[in-house]
């Protein structure tokens, strides 16, 4: 294993505990760890609406921009002064879930491959929101901005960009104009909305974006950032004057620490460490990376354009095009650079049932790799060797816990590439072969390696999402165990209480009617 | 969904974490940019270096077109810049300023600052914008005090009489 690929896997181990620790008291689906994205555009909409109140109580002038800002933030603390404190902290907020975010994807070998595009587009991301996040410290124009102002210019000037040095438009006091200030508004204002153009590029590539978090963990958020506000205030300094240097500063070390960094190295080294970054993440997806797996094939006559892998498809890699034998309807259609594998299509896929009498199940859309006709034919074979007093079927995915030591006289583990593979029917097709249960993991609730398996399935087996389980087979006889590759044990100990249930839930009444497919008839 | 009373604990613990965390590291720790009594002296102008024109004759005159007729040979490019600044008679910068652009016909330009301890200090700057003429065309030496963190700006500029101080 390459150095690389150590540290990536360490990382990825040390989250995963951590995203672990996080589900305790937040549950997968309010743990913040678990929707980096979604949080970042939460912080993104709070920054945007505060910035809007603010800037129609802004004075632009060279005088009035420090005044009306220490007006409201001290006059009208109660608005003002809260609306720009959320300003502040929903921005640094923002940094740290979008580092959080860079680091999460890389340590889960999201980066490559499929993903190449999303991960470059989020690369210039970071430097919109430094652009953003400095400019906006200079509005404020107290000892502070002065003091980010002219180290951010004197940054600047080791570029061979200016003919005249930029730092010269802070030398003296009579040196700035009030028209600084309206053109640092619009780039504040406008900064911003190129990012908003970008985050949108940035999730091109992927479909039912979680866009906001889950109302629970968004409340949460926003409470904690407005009692932050109350007890510890956004302040501006002492008015900038430029006949005077900021001895000392309160900086913000989320966004201005490229500021100490300069100053105790020189702007050389920043310089080099930026461009050497960023040059880097844009290399990261061309080192080598695990090799892409065969994508899902449509099979022309067993498609009947019903849409529904368009919809599920997590990466937006299937469209439709009109079928070339069946006029009048339409035929799925997979972009090869943008399918994950995932087989989800599958999962998806109506003509994947079980219960088709063909000897040789062919689906409308499938994964090479994994044919939807082997799993029925292995489900039925394993089915028929199960012995003990409760016979289980598992299905897992390679990316969540291992459920290979599930495996046993009594219980059949199917491994598939993700539980969003499994089309429901398959948990009848199990349960009327003779299976007294079914159990379904995955990876951890909102961890999906492929993003929606998890969620996909379990509307599927709650009936809210096409295909659904059918609503005869008994739910008694289904469970869902969401468990990542570090819960392995957690999972064993879910089987367990599973059977245990159904040993002593009462008689066997609520069995479904066996069904044999090869006699295509219900046994009594 | 209702909560358990053990996970509210924990998710205040966590909100509180890292409300925590932003708060602190918003404003804190204090970044020491100077030290107590230590001012700073920025050196900056720009300006564009002189060109060696020469005068044409009334002969190459008469044989120019009417509209074309300039008294002054002028080459597109300009010379560098001398630039010394001593600090009690010790050398704060000796340099030699280049004209920016490619044909070497921009303004040169400097911006340098100069950590000094606060108090009374002897400041000479020179400066020669024609490096083919002998000594320096311009001077300004003065005893400057500076109160710490006080910006001392030495700047040039031809409408202010040339080298300033500010």
């Amino acid at each position: 294993m390459s150095p690389h690929a150590a540290l990536r896997d360490g990382t990825r181990a040390v989250f995963g505990r951590i995203e672990n620790a996080f589900d305790v008291p937040f549950g997968p689906a309010d743990n913040p760890l678990r929707h980096l994205g979604a949080m970042g555009f939460y912080f993104f909409w709070i920054i945007a609406i505060s910035g809007l109140y603010l800037y129609t109580v802004l004075d632009t002038s060279i005088d009035g921009v420090y005044h009306s800002i220490q007006h409201f933030t001290h006059e009208q603390w109660f608005l003002g002064g809260i609306v720009r404190s959320l300003h502040r902290y929903a921005s640094d907020g923002f940094v740290i879930v979008m580092f959080l975010h860079l680091v999460r994807e890389w340590a889960f070998d999201r980066y490559a491959g499929f993903r190449w595009y999303s991960w470059i587009t989020g690369v210039p991301l970071i430097w919109l929101v430094y652009m953003s996040g400095i400019g906006g410290y200079w509005i404020v124009w107290d000892r502070l901005a002065q003091f980010s102002a002219i180290a951010s210019t004197e940054l600047l000037d080791w570029l061979p960009i200016f003919s005249d040095p930029a730092a010269r438009n802070f030398l003296t006091p009579d040196a700035m104009t009030d028209r600084f200030f309206t053109l640092l508004i619009f780039i504040h204002i406008g900064v911003p909305l190129f990012l908003v153009f970008m985050l949108w590029v940035h999730v091109q590539r992927i479909s039912s974006i979680d866009h906001l978090p889950a109302r629970r963990l968004a409340l949460g958020t926003l409470a904690t950032l407005l009692l932050l506000g109350i007890i510890n205030p956004a302040l501006s300094d002492a008015q900038a004057n430029l006949a005077l240097v900021p001895e000392s500063v309160r900086i913000d070390w989320f966004i201005l620490f490229i500021h100490p960094l300069t100053y105790a190295t020189s702007p050389a080294v920043v310089w080099s460490l930026a461009f050497g970054v960023t040059l880097l993440l844009f290399v990261l997806p061309l080192l080598p990376h695990r090799k892409q797996a065969p994508i899902a094939v449509v099979d022309a006559p067993n498609c009947n354009g019903c849409r529904r892998c368009l919809a599920d498809c997590p990466y937006a890699a299937v469209t439709m095009a009109p079928h070339p034998d069946k006029p009048g309807h339409e035929i799925a259609v997979v972009n090869t650079d943008n399918c994950a594998s995932c087989g989800i299509c599958v999962g998806a896929c109506p003509s994947s049932t079980p219960f088709r009498s063909a000897e040789e199940l062919v689906t409308g859309i499938d994964m090479p790799q994994q044919p939807i006709g082997a799993l029925r034919h292995e489900l039925e074979r394993r089915l028929a060797t199960l012995t003990g007093r409760t016979k289980i079927v598992v299905f897992g995915c390679a990316e969540g816990a291992d459920i290979a030591a599930l495996q046993g006289s009594d219980t059949a583990a199917f491994t598939l590439i993700c539980t969003g593979m499994l089309p429901p029917s398959f948990v009848e097709y199990a349960l009327r072969g003779g299976a007294d249960g079914v159990l379904v993991t995955g990876c951890c609730e909102g961890g999906c390696h492929y993003r929606l398996g998890d969620t996909w399935t379990t509307e599927r087996l709650a009936h809210r999402r096409e295909p659904h389980l059918r609503d005869q087979v008994p739910h008694e006889r289904v469970r869902q165990a969401w468990a990542d590759p570090q819960d392995a044990q957690a999972l064993v100990r879910a089987l367990q209480e599973f059977r245990n249930d159904i040993e002593t839930a009462a008689g066997g009444e609520n069995r479904l009617k066996p069904y044999h497919r090869r006699t295509a008839q219900h046994v009594h | 969904m209702s909560i358990k009373p053990a996970a509210i604990v924990g998710q205040v613990i966590l909100y509180g974490a890292f409300a925590a965390f932003i708060g602190y590291f918003a404003t804190n720790p204090r970044y020491q940019h100077i030290g107590p009594d230590r001012a700073l002296l920025k050196l900056s102008f720009a300006h564009f270096g002189d060109r060696d024109c020469r005068k044409r004759t009334a002969e190459e005159l008469e044989k120019m077109p009417r509209n074309m007729r300039n008294p002054l040979d002028c080459p597109r490019e300009r010379s560098d810049i001398l630039l010394h600044v001593d600090l009690d008679g010790a050398p704060l910068y000796h340099g030699t300023l280049h004209p920016t652009g490619i044909a070497k016909d921009g303004i040169s330009t400097i911006y340098r600052r100069f950590e000094l301890p606060a108090g009374k200090h002897q400041l000479s700057v020179k400066m020669s914008d024609n490096v083919r003429v002998e000594g320096f065309k311009f001077v300004k030496e003065a005893e400057v005090e500076l109160k710490p963190a006080q910006v001392l700006v030495v700047d040039f500029n031809p409408d202010k009489g040339g080298l300033f101080f500010q």
